[in-house]
């Protein structure tokens, strides 16, 4: 068995609203192992993109704990947490998300200055290779298409040589073709070592993974 | 690619509104370049003429004093007259260096102006105002053949404008006399250049001015000595003695509230330019909260944000302090144009006198500007939870 890439017991993000308080996440327990490829699936509204928030270190929980990375997270404030993130996690959110202003080249480069490391122009069009764009470079974000766009979202996410990506409905704007593209290439990464947790509501996509989480009012339901 | 032109390529996203706030902060500088560099080439203007003067005194009948300062600078010496008494006592005084004595009067032209008529500005001389003045030169001629003669000896500008050559023959309307000319100064950049010189003894007998003097110019032989003859002429009764120092800040004096005025328009100019600029960041920061949020979860550091919003908003007002200094250039012409018609004296010369250090300076207060215009869009920006950030506002 691989070692935990992110052990989280008893994890809740309540929000409070005037009429009610909203479980988001509601006790959840959960192991990811390095190399996992975990698909989190349930219908709109079960928790899905606050768990993710989460275990990616980007929201901080109401209760329970959280280490990623052997870093404990639980009770972290911001500043913190960004250096948890930054050259260990790779985000890619369903609308894309890519900066209008910069290349498909710029914007894989841009995590990189980020963590203060030089830019190489060859591991950049070498990762744009990867997810098939070697040709589309110097295109703009408005010149590509909906799942070119998303493969230089996952392109931008793997920049940093992050342990962990996390999708957020990555094909919630893709029809059906272009989803199972970006699909392969997340199959072709886990079978290089990446631990991949993606969220969708698609059944067809989600069964590719290697386990399935089902959420349900944000609890886990199988 | 790096943070800073990340910025830029911001900046130039949305050209129109770039480019109207980069407008603005170029009006808030030029106005700003220009106003001080008039300031400059105002004092600057000033002192010139004054040195151009020649003398450190000028003695003249007693009046008002702004007038007599005015009218001085514009050629004349307060077209009031002493006796030439005074001139002979003054010249016993031991700390007199040079000292020369002047009449002037005008005769209204109605040929002038192509008919609309002016005035002709004769001045009464005496050798000794070469030696106050030794930059005047003959660009044709010399002096007078005698004390008495019928001739003038025409400043630059008042020969230029009649198209005068030495021979020629000025009729002088009123006192129905013909003058011969028998020179003609070199340009001089002073008020000098719109005078017709004669003889002051002609003069006299011409505007029949029997022993009157309107000026005496006086340069001492220490300057430190200035005071004390002054003090000493006070109690001379009828005339008043103006030193060019004085002349110099009456007339600064005279135009301070003028500047007031202007600075109140240049601080507008520069209040509407930050909340312009301000207001433009803040809006392009409320559009990108997304982008701030892919850029926060992808690794960026809230400095990192605040970094890459404070740029934006340094350059748009680098961008406009470079465009100000152009418009400064170009536009000076026509703020001197407009400032001439409204103050009461104006120097010779350049009026608006930008420098380099003014340039310098000014470049500096349009990136003070941005970095304090910038402050707090950046915190607002660099403030956004990623979290919120990332799923907008929807
Ligand atoms: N910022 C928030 N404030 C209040 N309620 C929220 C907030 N974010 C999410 N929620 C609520 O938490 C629940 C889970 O939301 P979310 O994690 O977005 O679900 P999913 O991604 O599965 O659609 C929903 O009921 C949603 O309304
Ligand atoms: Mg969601």
């Amino acid at each position: 068995m691989n070692r935990s890439v992110i052990t989280g017991k008893r994890m809740s993000k309540v929000y409070h609203l005037p009429a009610e308080d909203i479980y988001a996440v509601n006790n959840i327990d959960l192991d990811i192992h390095e190399g996992d490829y975990v698909a989190i699936m349930g219908p709109s509204g079960s928790g899905k993109t606050t768990l993710l928030d989460i275990l990616g270190c980007m929201d901080s929980l109401s209760s329970g704990e959280l280490k990623v990375l052997g870093f404990d997270v639980s009770g972290k404030k911001e500043d913190e947490l960004v250096k948890i993130r930054r050259g260990h996690i790779g985000f890619v959110f369903q609308e894309f998300l890519l900066i209008p202003t910069l290349t498909a080249l710029e914007n894989v480069e841009i995590p990189l200055h980020f963590a203060r490391k030089n830019v190489k122009r060859a591991e950049c069009i070498d990762l744009l290779g990867k997810v098939g764009l070697k040709h589309r470079i110097n295109h703009l974000p408005k010149q590509l298409s909906g799942g070119e766009k998303q493969r230089v979202a996952i392109a931008r996410a793997l920049m940093a040589s992050p342990k962990i990506l996390i999708a957020d409905e990555p094909t919630g704007n893709l029809d059906t073709k272009n989803s199972q593209e970006i699909f392969n290439v997340f199959q072709k990464l886990n079978q290089e070592g990446l631990t991949i947790i993606v969220a969708t509501h698609d059944e067809q996509l989600g069964k590719q993974a290697r386990r399935i989480l089902h959420l349900k009012d944000g609890k886990i339901c199988s | 690619m790096n943070l800073v032109s990340l910025s830029y390529k911001n900046l130039i996203r949305k050209k129109i509104r770039t480019g109207l706030t980069v407008g603005g902060v170029a009006i808030a500088v030029s106005v700003l370049v220009s106003l001080m560099g008039f300031d400059k080439g105002y004092q600057r203007g000033l002192k010139s003429d004054i040195d151009k003067m020649g003398y450190q005194l000028l003695v003249t009948a007693k009046g008002c004093p702004y007038e007599a300062a005015t009218l001085m600078l514009q050629g004349g010496g307060g077209l009031r007259y002493m006796e030439q008494e005074v001139y002979s006592k003054i010249i016993q005084d031991s700390r007199i260096d040079k000292v020369t004595p002047q009449l002037v009067h005008t005769v209204a032209d109605p040929d002038k102006n192509d008919g609309q008529g002016g005035m002709m500005l004769f001045m009464g001389i005496h050798p000794s105002l070469l030696e106050l003045k030794p930059w005047m030169e003959y660009k044709m001629g010399g002096w007078f053949s005698s004390e008495t003669a019928l001739e003038v000896i025409m400043g630059y500008e008042a020969a230029e404008l009649e198209q005068r050559v030495v021979g020629d023959q000025i009729y002088v309307p009123g006192i129905d006399q013909v003058l011969t000319v028998v020179g003609i100064f070199k340009r001089t950049g002073t008020q000098d250049d719109g005078i017709i010189f004669v003889p002051i003894q002609t003069a006299r007998d011409l505007f029949k001015l029997d022993n009157k003097l309107t000026g005496i110019g006086i340069k001492l032989k220490q300057i430190d000595d200035l005071v004390d003859f002054q003090e000493d002429l006070y109690n001379e009764p009828g005339i008043q003695v103006i030193s060019m120092a004085q002349v110099q800040g009456t007339i600064y004096n005279l135009i301070s509230s003028a500047r007031v005025m202007t600075n109140s328009i240049a601080l507008i100019a520069v209040v509407i330019a930050v909340i312009g600029v301000i207001n433009t960041i803040l809006m392009s920061v409320f559009e990108r909260t997304k982008e701030i949020g892919v850029m926060r979860a992808l690794g960026a550091s809230r400095l990192d944000i605040f970094k890459i919003i404070w740029f934006e908003t340094v350059m748009i007002c680098f961008i406009g302090g470079i465009f100000g200094n152009i418009l400064a250039f170009l536009g000076g012409h026509l703020v001197e144009q407009l400032v001439r018609g409204v103050i009461p004296y104006v120097p010779s010369g350049q009026l608006i006198y930008i420098t380099a250090p003014l340039v310098f300076s000014s470049f500096l207060g349009a990136v003070a500007m941005g970095l304090m215009a910038g402050i707090y869009p950046a915190i607002w920006a660099s403030s956004l939870r990623p979290v919120e950030a990332v799923r907008g506002s929807e």
